[in-house]
């Protein structure tokens, strides 16, 4: 067998009319005209496959770029005051005071997980644990955001199994604390499930580092696993004489993760950050080399040289084409100065982690890479990783968009006798996507590390990061996609305020974004104009809440055959508590408290849980979003937690009033008498409107007595509306929930109700 | 009773792992001379009758379906064991 030969520069040179399988690696004929433009000659094979993988969608977001910038225009000066890194970087960093500091960012991994859904869902979380890292902190807690295919659907238990067991299995084999997420199920994600990853870590304001190579002659050093075939499905192409591209690829399109190697490279980590050893950092993601020699040379002042052969691998067939683009998991790059490459050695030496120098920091401009003792590289870094292509791709105003705006929930039919609308509640309470996920949490740890203050199915997550201050954040994501069909503007706007919603209701204040855009083909312009308008929303809404986008990741060509999934775009906010002893669980523990409902309900079905589940109805207009009033429910609830008045908070968002009762009492089995004459009377509206109705800006919160004319005094001075709706009363095997008029409902059998589905179709 | 195997290993190009940490595992014991180790499967299925073609045919049909999952795995060999062993 002869040894594959790399295309160098010279040959390249020399043979200028040689074809090259742009298309087959997806880039487009002018895309390839610009790279020659760019080198002035035809790519190497080995230029051919950075510039592909780097100009792609996923990593060139050359399709999101012109609408993405917003995120960085639509800002406050109060915006700017706690941000120390924004877009751009492996993961925005936020100042929580004391001199700590938290980077959290959310990522997809799709499509991944679509194919091997262990393998993928488990890569997702080691690669967004990566990025946390590279920012000099410690990871300290993940999440995840799933959308599955309809709950019965034979397919989807395979990939339920599969993501949740790879989530656990990395997460937990890492020792990292999952504390919340989301779990919905929709037709529209059959053959396109959402795995979306978020992590979160924590470091001194002092050991912040970025992904820069800067300082000529300082060394290249790649370290972690060894490089091998994983993930390169495409590279394979180029290896092939033939170019054939509908034969099958050699190599396998997935990766294989091992946790218990990236724990190791997590402690690496910190003693050489802690050892003040590392200038840059850059982790090893989706294009592997290619993607980490770029973008750190790019960010840097000079150039870099890479020896390839100094690559340390798994499988020495791999070719280097293969080796640029092999995206091998648990691998860091670092930026080391030449005197303290000793002490870097004997650092990564001890934590037994392999280490190779592949090059060094150059004065030249240009990133040049050695094969063979041939340069197979030469670029200039920048067109690389940062002028890629950028696309004002066409966008349409959806053709049946109006229709579905028109097709409003107010002729579905609603109940009034208390029969029917017992019912509707418990067959709402065990619907896919309002029933309790403990079946899926359960296979999660949760308390590792024993920083956690709150976890799911609490509102929010919410860690410890100081032991002796009890400074700590909180942390949400929503999406309602949904909502976001109807209205992908409002529905941005409305994901961006449940989370909002929800890290308030802790008693934390929200400081920070972070993003994962979820959307179908950018090549078809209404799915186009869906994730603009989202972007928009999402832009004007954390402008008008003054937090900032701090970064995130987007996805496109999400969709089930040519039928794209509903726009999801998954907002996850970050808030600060000063003391997590302040927190506020969202259930009830305790009898006898008042329980009050804060905010106005409206009848707002549209796109609800009661229309999709008792009518199989989607259509109309998501419900109306007043980010003022938002924000002084936001001020309303911490300062009440400040002050100590609140046993519970819990927001109220899919499934209405109903669902948030359902879920305070089946928590800790806590049962309660209320009653809804008054909001009827007040608001003026039908008992199905009352229940189901998803109205923002409200939630429900329990007050000890002693605390009522506290309490309620607080909520006139702030002008919040507030109303008295009922009493915790009842605890053990006869609690009930007793909606005065209307049902009763034992505890146990909302429990029950609430419990049963997902085993059913998964255990 | 007549037996097939079914030898099932992860794909040469992916991580292994448990084979990673054997391999480690071995060199620190001073067994220097294993430069690598990879862990696969075997599955034993016994049959009721003489192993015919068809029978054969199924097995690697099975091995292929189900008893590997071919996007990280490939199966190595599908054959009838030889009718010495222990138990019968």
């Amino acid at each position: 067998m002869s040894r594959h030969v790399a295309d160098t520069v010279a040959n390249a040179e020399a043979t200028p009319e040689k074809e090259q399988p742009f298309a087959a690696l997806g880039l487009k004929p002018d895309e390839y005209a610009k790279i020659r433009e760019i080198l002035g000659r035809r790519p190497t094979s080995g230029e051919l496959a950075m510039y592909s993988v780097m100009w792609s969608e996923h990593c060139s977001y050359k399709s999101s770029k012109i609408y993405l910038r917003q995120f960085g225009q639509k800002v406050t000066p109060k915006m700017r005051e706690r941000l120390m890194v924004g877009m751009g970087e492996n993961a925005g960093v936020v100042d929580i005071g004391e001199g700590w500091a938290v980077t959290f960012k959310v990522e997809s991994h799709n499509h991944p997980s679509y194919i091997e859904p262990f393998q993928g869902a488990a890569t997702g979380v080691g690669g967004i644990v990566r990025d946390i890292i590279s920012m000099g902190a410690r990871p300290v807690a993940v999440m995840d955001q799933l959308r599955f295919g309809a709950i019965d659907n034979p397919d989807t238990a395979r990939v339920v199994h599969g993501v949740v067991g790879g989530i656990s299995f990395y997460g937990n084999c890492l020792g990292l604390p999952n504390i919340g997420g989301e779990t919905y199920f929709d037709a529209v994600y059959q053959g396109n499930p959402l795995v979306n990853a978020l992590a979160v870590g924590v470091l001194r304001h002092e050991d912040l580092h970025l992904a820069n190579a800067s300082g000529v002659g300082n060394k290249i050093v790649l370290f972690g696993a060894r490089t091998g075939g994983d993930g390169i499905g495409g590279a394979s192409i180029l290896a092939s004489d033939s170019f054939d591209s509908t034969g099958p690829t050699k190599r396998p399109a997935v990766q294989v993760g091992d946790p218990f190697a990236e724990k190791v490279l997590i402690e690496c980590c910190l003693e050489l950050y802690a050892g003040g050893l590392v200038e840059g950092i850059q982790d090893l993601g989706a294009a592997g080399i290619s993607c980490a020699t770029s973008e750190l040379a790019s960010n840097g002042d000079g150039g870099m040289f890479v020896e390839l052969d100094n690559v340390l691998l798994r499988d020495p067939t791999l070719t280097a084409e293969e080796i640029l683009m092999s995206e091998s998991q648990e691998r860091m790059m670092a930026v080391v100065t030449p005197e303290k490459l000793d002490a870097f050695m004997a650092v990564v030496a001890k934590w037994d982690v392999e280490t190779s120098v592949l090059g060094e920091v150059t004065g030249t401009g240009r990133l040049v890479i050695h094969h063979g003792g041939e340069e197979i590289v030469n670029v200039d870094p920048r067109t690389v990783a940062i002028d890629g292509p950028v696309y004002e791709r066409p966008v349409a105003y959806p053709t049946w968009i109006d229709a579905l705006q028109a097709d409003s929930a107010s002729s579905l039919a609603r109940a009034t006798d208390g029969a029917a609308l017992r019912e509707q509640f418990l067959t709402l309470v065990a619907s896919p996507n309002l029933a309790d996920k403990s079946f899926i949490t359960d296979q999660y740890d949760y308390y590792v590390m024993g920083n956690t203050a709150l976890s799911f199915p609490d509102d929010a997550g919410m860690i410890r990061v100081d032991e002796e201050s009890g400074l700590g954040f909180a942390l949400a994501t929503d999406a309602n996609g949904r909502y976001c069909q109807l209205d992908p503007y409002e529905g941005a706007r409305l994901a961006l305020a449940e989370a909002f919603r929800n890290v308030s209701m802790s008693g934390a204040v929200p400081a920070a974004v972070t993003d994962c855009l979820n959307f179908g083909s950018p090549e078809n312009p209404e799915v186009m104009w869906q994730f603009q308008r989202a972007v928009e929303g999402l832009g004007d809404a954390c402008m008008q809440l003054e937090i900032p986008v701090t970064g995130g990741n987007v996805s496109f060509y999400n969709q089930t055959g040519d039928q794209p999934i509903h726009p999801t775009p998954v907002v996850g906010v970050l808030g600060i508590i000063d003391d997590v002893e302040r927190r506020v669980p969202s259930a009830w523990q305790d009898e006898g408290n008042n329980i009050y409902l804060l905010g106005v309900t409206s009848t707002e079905l549209d796109g609800s849980a009661w229309a999709g589940t008792i009518h199989g109805h989607l259509g109309g207009r998501p419900p109306q979003l007043n980010l003022e009033t938002e924000k002084k429910l936001a001020h309303l609830v911490q300062s009440a937690a400040l002050e100590g008045l609140l046993m519970s908070a819990h927001d109220l968002s899919d499934g209405g009033l109903a669902q948030a009762l359902a879920e305070s009492v089946a928590r800790f089995g806590v049962g309660a008498r209320v009653w809804l004459n008054d909001i009827l009377e007040r608001d003026g509206m039908d008992l199905t409107s009352a229940l189901f109705s998803e109205s923002t800006a409200r939630a429900i919160v329990t007050v000890p007595r002693e605390d009522d004319v506290k309490f309620v005094g607080l909520c006139e001075a702030r002008g919040y509306p507030v109303l008295r709706m009922g009493v915790t009363d009842g605890h053990g095997p006869e609690a009930t929930l007793t909606v005065q008029d209307v049902f009763t409902v034992p505890v146990a059998e909302i429990l029950e109700r609430s419990r049963a589905t997902l085993p059913h179709y998964f255990d | 009773m007549p037996t097939i195997v079914v030898e099932v290993m992860p794909k040469a190009e992916l991580l292994d792992p448990a084979g990673k940490a054997v391999s480690g595992a071995l060199a620190r014991l001073g067994h220097t001379v294993f430069t690598s180790v990879r862990i696969g499967k075997r599955f034993e299925l016994t049959v009721d009758g003489p192993v015919t073609e068809a029978t054969l045919a199924e097995a690697r049909m099975i091995a292929e379906e189900m008893l590997s999952n071919q996007v990280i795995e490939d199966v190595i060999s599908v054959h009838e064991a030889p009718a010495v062993g222990v138990g019968a």
